[in-house]
């Protein structure tokens, strides 16, 4: 059975002290590319970010503008110069998806830094002060945890749009509400690090020598949990595109005419009997999107992780 | 145990209250509140819905309308629900039945094939297996689920099966929307409109499940006690099953219960898809129709559930490993 005999102790190498930041920068890097997939992902994930911000110039055809060719039925693959079609009422299904990957990034990345920020905010005190404070604030957690979040997201969603009109379901709104939403278990992760990381020497040297309390957290305590804070992040970009997607397909979150992959597939549901293709390509781009930035958030945990050898 | 379990429910009613007050006050602050609905008919008039207001109880200040809320919601009074002109508790209730049918089978589903997955790809690790089930599961959580549901349709709905061999021709398409045909229908035709929205909501859970199960797995393939069951002579599938396995399902039993919120946000989408007569459809309904009593009430219900369900999952804890200590 060889299950057992993988079970013997590994040896332990003594590390080498000198240079030990640049060593271990060099390592995560090497460990990093050494998980193929996760190379593969970032790769995936920059040609979608180029893909993004050079859409203009990567089609001729405006991703709103309706094809003069377009006389009711959504136009094939291959026709007029649509190389992937063009969506039920004659709009290039290529340039809209260019277009779309500007929405979705950009979506994701925002609203993972307030995410982050507040995220790590919250978490931080938690865990820093502990006691009442953090008992408080983990119940705030544990509360929002409890609520469903797309039920909650739509409801937040519907409230901006019945306020004054769904136009006003733009870019910002969006990435403020699912940014506010989000931050718990990057809050879980900064206040169990935190925990452990307070009660180490070297904060209790900074306590010791009269540092304020933002300093030891700001200077001493969080460049030590970055690493979790990092792999978390990543996988929430993942989850961010997922999300908006799912608003956008549902008719709340980013507003037609602007192209998101997500509102695209709503548009396409109707017509896939006869346009397939119309709902085949946003989705595609999601999983491929979503794939990439989670293999890559998979190598970023293994790289990181001191605990994988 | 028994004093625990008490103390856990004990702590879950201030985790509700406090989950509810939040709901409420966001719910509140919807443009027009609970009168949002008569605000756009023409023909009331602004002093009418001053009256409306004041029948309502709606001009007190939010917190005395929160209490009231919660004291009517305690004696089963749910709130009326502007859209269907029915109390809020018979809309909800009348549909959970279909969205427990969906969920529950995806869960059980989810449950059997990520254990199933986990187990062989942790037992013969870097296996073909465990590349499809590794594979599988990062596929299965970089999906958007409603696009897995069109894709589904489009495939066994809208193309279908048609197969022509040794002269017998094979047609055959799985229905693409609602619980039952139209005409009614036996168990058959209810199964035949679950195979889709089921395959579509577990596939959710099935990805991270299988996962998770290989990881814990494996942690305890390596464990001591499980080269003394094997030193001891046991059969392996003993081993694997009474002594791993009952291990292993600790961590599983967690994200299990720490899924159930994503369930049910995979429920309004799946159900919306696929024309599903459950809760989620109805929240997507309400939502359009700024029915507040239907919103609020569905809201809460879920949270009640999740946090009964981890509730569940904690004490099954104990259940699984006798060494945690309950005090």
């Amino acid at each position: 059975m060889a299950y057992v005999t993988d079970a013997l102790p590994q040896p332990v190498l003594a590390p080498s002290y000198d240079d030990e930041f640049v060593q271990e920068r060099h390592q995560t890097w090497r460990k990093f590319k050494r998980h193929r997939l996760a190379l593969t992902g970032g790769f995936v994930l920059l040609l979608m970010v180029c893909g993004a911000v050079f859409a203009p110039w990567l089609s001729h055809f405006d991703p709103n503008a309706i094809d003069t060719h377009w006389q009711g039925t959504p136009l094939a693959p291959g026709q007029f110069g649509h190389w992937l079609g063009t969506d039920e009422i004659g709009r290039d299904l290529y340039t809209r998806l260019l277009f779309g990957a500007r929405i979705s990034l950009t979506v994701a990345t925002f609203a993972v830094v307030i995410e982050v920020v507040l995220g790590t905010f919250i978490g931080a005190i938690a865990g820093y002060y502990g006691g009442r404070i953090d008992g408080l604030l983990m119940r705030l957690t544990d509360t929002f945890l409890s609520i469903p979040l797309l039920p909650l997201l739509l409801v937040l969603t519907g409230i901006v749009a019945a306020s004054s009109s769904k136009a006003s379901l733009n870019f910002s709104s969006i990435v403020l509400i699912i940014g506010l939403l989000s931050w718990m278990n990057v809050a879980r992760l900064v206040r169990g690090s935190f925990l452990s990381l307070r009660e180490k020497e070297f904060a209790e040297a900074a306590r010791a020598i009269g540092c304020r309390d933002a300093r030891i957290v700001a200077k001493h305590l969080l460049p030590n949990a970055v690493a979790p804070i990092v792999v978390q992040a990543t996988l929430d970009v993942g989850n961010v595109i997922l999300l908006e997607s799912v608003l956008s397909y549902l008719g709340y979150g980013i507003q037609p005419p602007v192209a998101s992959w997500g509102s695209m597939l709503a548009n396409a549901q109707e017509n896939i009997t006869i346009a397939p293709w119309a709902a085949i390509y946003p989705g595609l781009m999601i999983l491929i999107t979503v794939l990439a930035v989670n293999y890559m958030g998979d190598g970023l945990r293994d790289a990181l992780d001191p605990n994988i050898q | 145990m028994l004093n625990y379990t008490i103390r856990r429910l004990l702590q879950a009613i201030p985790l509700l209250i406090f989950i509810s007050i939040i709901l409420f006050t966001i719910l509140h602050y919807m443009p027009g509140g609970p009168l949002a609905p008569y605000m756009q008919n023409p023909h009331i008039t602004a002093a009418d819905i001053a009256r409306l207001k004041h029948n309502f109880g709606l001009d007190r200040p939010v917190w005395i309308q929160y209490v009231s809320w919660l004291g009517n919601y305690l004696k089963g009074d749910w709130g009326w629900s502007t859209m269907n002109s029915t109390p809020a508790k018979d809309a909800i209730l009348e549909r959970l039945p279909a969205t427990l049918e969906l969920m529950g089978l995806s869960y059980a589903v989810a449950i059997a094939l990520g254990l199933v997955f986990g187990i062989i790809a942790a037992v013969k690790p870097y296996s073909l297996v465990d590349y499809f089930v590794t594979t599988f599961a990062f596929f299965g959580f970089s999906m958007p689920v409603f696009w897995f549901a069109l894709m589904l349709q489009m495939l066994f709905s809208v193309k279908g099966f048609h197969w022509q061999a040794f002269g017998y021709a094979f047609d055959y398409s799985f229905p693409s929307a609602g619980m039952t045909s139209t005409e009614g229908g036996g168990f058959w035709d209810r199964v035949q409109h679950l195979v889709l929205p089921v395959l579509t909501l577990s596939m959710l859970l099935l990805a991270t499940w299988s996962r998770f199960t290989r990881a814990s797995m494996q942690e305890v393939l390596h464990t001591e006690y499980m080269r003394t069951a094997a030193a001891k002579g046991l059969p392996f599938m003993r081993i694997l099953l009474k002594h791993g396995l009952k291990n292993a399902l600790m961590p599983v039993v967690t994200i299990t219960a720490l899924s159930l919120p994503g369930l049910f946000s995979g429920a309004i989408v799946t159900e919306s898809i696929f024309a599903w007569p459950g809760m989620g459809r109805l929240f997507i309904v309400a939502l359009g129709q700024q029915d507040f009593a239907l919103l609020m009430a569905y809201l809460v219900l879920s949270a009640i559930l999740v946090v009964f369900f981890n509730l569940l999952a904690d004490l099954a804890y104990g259940w699984l490993d006798p060494r945690v200590k309950y005090d």
